[in-house]
């Protein structure tokens, strides 16, 4: 059932949390993070205290803060309410970041569809301020700390964070290769952290409420809450926020999912599943979950589905590394050829999926290591594929291995 | 970088921590293949060719991307490594041109290496119809992007090491390609034409524009009398291009210039030597009329000889070019005397003649066709072809390059020296420079033991050093006693955009810079053979400075056909007839 924390109707006052974390040690904040087991919620799931660890512990006078509120994942809102609503909050924990290891300049990357969130942002910033929150020697504390509204680039892979660092620095967003990673070498190749809009939201929670309290949220061994941004056939389509660990069923019910065919967990770059599936649980070790969860009811042909993915990646790929450039283009293809019904057997699909296992584990970044995600899923649930051979096409003879 | 131990394919051995798993296997002896690494450039990491398998990841990793760490475990044999870079090899063949028989590079070529060695025989993911070929065509270079792998060498060699920028990649996705501003031919954006892009390209997408098909067509006409030039790095390169071992024979060059039908076989060396009395004197005058005649006079002079080079200061450091020497470069130089000087020794009608001249280099195209290049009446140069264009002749007439007996140039413009064999190496124009220009003013032999000026030779990217000039000086030159000459080279235009950089800053002050587009001189020129490395440069270095060593006369003022160029057809450098020939004027051009 819904936890509300982030999304709670009584939140602490904006500002509280900073001025706890001003009286501890940085070291300590970072800690307290670090206990909380809390991992990023932008999608990767890296645990954000060892992040801010390494941040800090890299030797620097000048270290950044970077908020990706890209949101690019088609189906994902979830960041755009929490800006909209709790805008003092996100700055807050960019504060708190930037205390912990040691930064003082603060960058919102924000999606380039979200213009009118700027000025909401400005007014928090404003606000943060007026009440000494922000600038100067906060507090008297000696920490000085400020934020930055950058608007994106409008490419989804921008979001990838080393992407994201090259778009702000006026480059093609193309990503990084790592190492070195941007916790040593970020933006303007200073140390610096990225993290995600809730991520940020949910510190001041955890410093205020203590590690113990932000790990006891979740359901077994998962810390926190989550947002989920559920879109698709339900009747109540919307932001929810769960423990971490909740099965997927309860969401489904919250958000009114009659008729499930599937369910995509994690946005076109997740798990889809099928409605045998709803009992598994929203946690990185079972379905990690991004921002998004979409419900397909059985009138939807999933195959149509994953053409519409497969032609949404080979736009978003940003075309520098082989195996996403030229790999999403083949699955695209082969998912039209499911379509036309000239992809028939096991062993006409055989090197597609050797293609998705290449993609996932050659390509550069996130984008081209999880694209083939719901290929895989698809074609392995809701697509028929005969033993036999009909199109007796050389491929199909095993004319290669 | 201190070594620690690592475990390669199930082997215990040591590598230097901190350098990439890539470095690490090569020390080792053990391959791993490549597409967008190349030793000259910075990591790009976007082929992903290379990946290998590390114990603990749960991707395969980039082998030139990932540092080697204590007791990393590597497989760079494993099944999934070999079936994966199979798979990328499959993918990158299926949207490529590959017309491997009629192309550019066939059998010199990376993805084609790779799709041999992987064994390629059917591409599962051929899906689509292959691109089909686009070629965009400018004075020296060739694209054509239906072979183009998207490594981005070329990107980065144009950035990093020539500073110029003009291709970038364009689009993403899959619509991404090398591409220009606006998409605009290279003839029409700040492009050198040095031919940098080619020797890095690992396939067949970058290529010289060929000047054969002319050039055999001359060859074959008996009213023609075709005669050859060939510059100095050339003779340090072809045999590397033929595929053959290397031994560095000029005069089997020259024979095999007369097997393929040249009427005469010349020497664009013959005419390095002449640059350096040119451009020698034109120094030591610029010095006289700062220093004595107290004029406004462009210091520092700079050399011209590199046309890659002129092209790059007439877009981007354009209020220099009156630092530059008026010199035309010695392929100029020597198109312009064969059809005058030549003709009247040798009794040719000029208009009979062509031209042919053989460099290392692809800028030397472009600079031909330059309008003003045709002060003999006629075209001073007609046809310029690279060496590599050159090897290509020699194996398709069939010539067992390596069985020739080895013969001499002809007479009147064949004769040369140790100065100008070094022309070829950055630095070498300056120490040649130097060597006479020393001697002039002195009246004795440059001071440096052996003659060898060692402070302007080598790979460093700018290079400095300084002559203290005698109290006693020759006659007409005592003005420049006790002064201390101050020189500087710089090869690579991003290093020479450097030194120009500090000079106009006022960081630094010379009397004369030697620059050269190509990184290593025209060595390492954009018309060289592929591959052009570290390694490939030291090699032709080394054969350079060893032929300049074993050459009798290795000062340009002693070559006698210059003397008797001088004594019967030019009088005196500098002069009346110098001016009309051998020296030029530059174009403003736009910075992009
Ligand atoms: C193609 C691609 C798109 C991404 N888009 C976003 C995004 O819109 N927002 C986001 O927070 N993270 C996004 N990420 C994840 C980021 O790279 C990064 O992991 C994240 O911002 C780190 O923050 P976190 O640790 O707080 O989750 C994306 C990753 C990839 C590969
Ligand atoms: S995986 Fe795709 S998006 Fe990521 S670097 Fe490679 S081409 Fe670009
Ligand atoms: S670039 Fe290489 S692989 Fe492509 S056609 Fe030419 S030789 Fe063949
Ligand atoms: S020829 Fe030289 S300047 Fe022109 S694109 Fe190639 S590398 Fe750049
Ligand atoms: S033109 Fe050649 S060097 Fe440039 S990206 Fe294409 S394949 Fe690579
Ligand atoms: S050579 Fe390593 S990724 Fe291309």
């Amino acid at each position: 059932m819904e936890k509300k924390v982030l999304l709670a109707e009584n939140q602490p006052e904006f500002g509280a949390g900073l001025e706890k974390a001003l009286n501890m040690t940085p070291a300590d904040v970072v800690y307290e993070v670090r206990d909380s087991g809390m991992k990023g919620r932008g999608g990767a799931g890296f645990p954000t205290g060892v992040k801010w660890n390494l941040a800090g512990a890299a030797s620097s006078d000048v270290k950044y803060v970077i908020c990706n509120a890209d949101e690019g994942e088609p189906g994902t809102f979830k960041d755009r309410l929490l800006i909209e609503k709790y805008s003092e909050r996100l700055i807050e924990g960019m504060a708190m970041g930037g205390y912990a290891i040691g930064g003082s300049c603060g960058i919102i990357y924000l999606r380039a569809e979200y213009p009118y969130l700027i000025p909401v942002l400005e007014r928090a910033r404003q606000n943060f301020l007026d009440r000494g929150l922000l600038g100067k020697n906060i507090r008297g504390s000696g920490f000085d700390f400020d934020i930055e509204i950058r608007p994106g680039a409008g490419a989804y892979v921008c979001g990838e964070e080393t992407s994201l660092i090259e778009s702000l620095e006026g480059k093609r967003g193309e990503p990084r290769n790592k190492p070195p990673y941007p916790v040593n070498s970020g933006y303007l190749d200073k140390p610096t952290i990225v993290n995600n809009v809730e991520t940020f939201c949910a510190v001041p929670h955890i410093i205020l409420n203590g590690s113990e309290w932000y790990t006891d949220l979740g359901v077994g061994d998962c810390t926190g809450t989550k947002l989920f941004s559920v879109s698709g056939d339900v009747e109540r389509p919307g932001v929810y926020e769960l423990p971490m660990g909740a099965p997927l069923k309860d969401l489904l019910e919250l958000a009114g999912a009659e008729d499930i065919q599937a369910v995509q967990v994690g946005g076109a770059s997740g798990a889809t599943v099928p409605a045998s599936g709803i009992n598994r649980t929203l946690s990185f070790k079972d379905l990690p979950p991004g921002g998004s969860v979409i419900v397909f009811d059985s009138t939807i042909n999933m195959v149509d589905v994953l053409e519409n993915f497969m032609d949404f990646f080979v736009h978003e790929s940003c075309g520098q590394c082989t195996p996403c450039r030229e790999g999403n283009l083949r699955l695209m293809h082969a998912a039209q050829d499911i379509i036309n019904g000239d992809l028939c057997c096991k062993a006409c699909m055989a090197p597609y999926f050797e293609l998705a296992e290449a993609m996932k584990i050659s390509s550069k970044c996130g984008l081209g290591q999880t694209s083939a995600n719901c290929f895989v899923d698809i074609v392995n649930n809701f697509v028929e594929l005969s033993d036999e051979c009909h199109c007796g096409e050389y491929r199909c003879e095993g004319g290669d291995e | 970088m201190h070594s620690v131990t690592v475990n390669i394919n199930g082997k215990e051995c040591n590598a230097r921590e901190g350098s990439t798993i890539l470095m690490a296997c090569k020390e080792l002896g053990i391959d791993v293949p490549t597409l967008c690494y190349h030793p000259d450039l910075s990591i790009a990491g976007n082929c992903r060719v290379c990946v290998v398998e590390v114990e603990g990841w749960k991707t395969l990793v980039p082998a030139c991307v990932t540092p080697i760490t204590p007791n990393m475990v590597v497989r760079t044999d494993s099944t999934k490594v070999r079936k994966t870079r199979k798979l990328l090899v499959e993918l990158i063949l299926a949207n490529h041109h590959n017309n491997c028989p009629e192309c550019e590079r066939n059998g010199n070529c990376e993805l084609q290496d790779l799709a041999e060695r992987y064994n390629i025989r059917f591409n599962r993911f051929q899906t689509d119809e292959k691109p089909e070929s686009s070629v965009q065509v400018s004075s020296a270079i060739m694209r054509d992007n239906s072979k183009c792998i998207m490594c981005t060498r070329c990107v980065r060699t144009c950035e990093e090491l020539q500073s110029v920028a003009v291709i970038k990649s364009v689009g993403r996705s899959s619509e991404i390609h090398i591409g220009t501003f606006d998409d605009k031919g290279l003839g029409d954006v700040a492009c050198t034409q040095c031919g940098q892009c080619i020797n890095h390209c690992p396939t067949g997408a970058l290529y010289e524009k060929d000047e054969t098909v002319p050039v055999w067509a001359a060859l074959e006409d008996p009213e023609k009398i075709v005669i050859v030039q060939t510059a100095p790095a050339v003779r340090v390169g072809l045999e590397e291009a033929l595929g053959l071992p290397i031994d560095h024979h000029t005069g089997k060059m020259a024979a095999a210039l007369r097997r393929l039908g040249f009427n005469r076989v010349l020497d664009t060396d013959f005419s390095a030597d002449l640059t350096i009395i040119e451009e020698g004197h034109e120094l030591l005058f610029r010095l006289k009329d700062a220093l004595v005649e107290k004029k406004e006079v462009p210091l520092p002079m700079i050399t011209s000889c590199s046309p890659g080079w002129i092209k790059f200061i007439e877009h981007k450091h354009n209020d220099l070019l009156d630092n530059l020497s008026t010199c035309k470069s010695p392929q100029q130089m020597f198109g312009a005397i064969a059809k005058t000087y030549l003709c009247d020794k040798e009794g040719f009608d000029p208009a009979k003649i062509v031209s042919v001249s053989v460099m290392p280099c692809t800028a030397k195209k472009f600079e031909k066709d330059r309008p003003e290049m045709n002060d003999s009446g006629f075209k001073d140069v007609d046809y310029v072809i690279t060496t590599r264009e050159l090897a290509r002749m020699i194996k398709e007439a069939g010539i067992d390059f390596d069985h020739l007996p080895v013969e001499k140039f002809d007479r009147f413009m064949g004769d040369s020296t140790g100065a100008a064999v070094i022309f070829g190496a950055t630095g070498g124009v300056m120490e040649a420079a130097l060597r006479t220009a020393y001697e002039i003013a002195t009246g004795e032999e440059i001071p440096f033991k052996g003659l060898n000026v060692l402070p302007v030779r080598g790979f460093k990217g700018i290079k400095e050093a300084s002559v203290l000039l005698p109290d006693e000086m020759a006659e007409g030159w005592e003005f420049l006693a006790g002064v201390t000459l101050k020189v500087a080279v710089a090869h690579g235009l991003a290093n020479a955009d450097k030194l120009l950089k500090a000079v106009k800053a006022g960081e630094a002050e010379y009397h004369f810079i030697e620059i050269m587009a190509c990184p290593g001189g025209c060595l390492g020129g954009g018309g060289q053979p592929i591959p052009t490395d570290m390694e490939k440069r030291m090699e032709r270095m080394r054969a350079i400075y060893a032929e300049d060593e074993s050459l009798p006369l290795r000062k340009s003022h002693e070559n006698p056909e210059i003397q008797l160029l001088y004594a019967e057809y030019l009088k005196e450098p500098l002069g009346h007839k110098s001016h009309h020939l051998l020296h030029t004027k530059y174009t403003k051009r736009d910075r992009f």
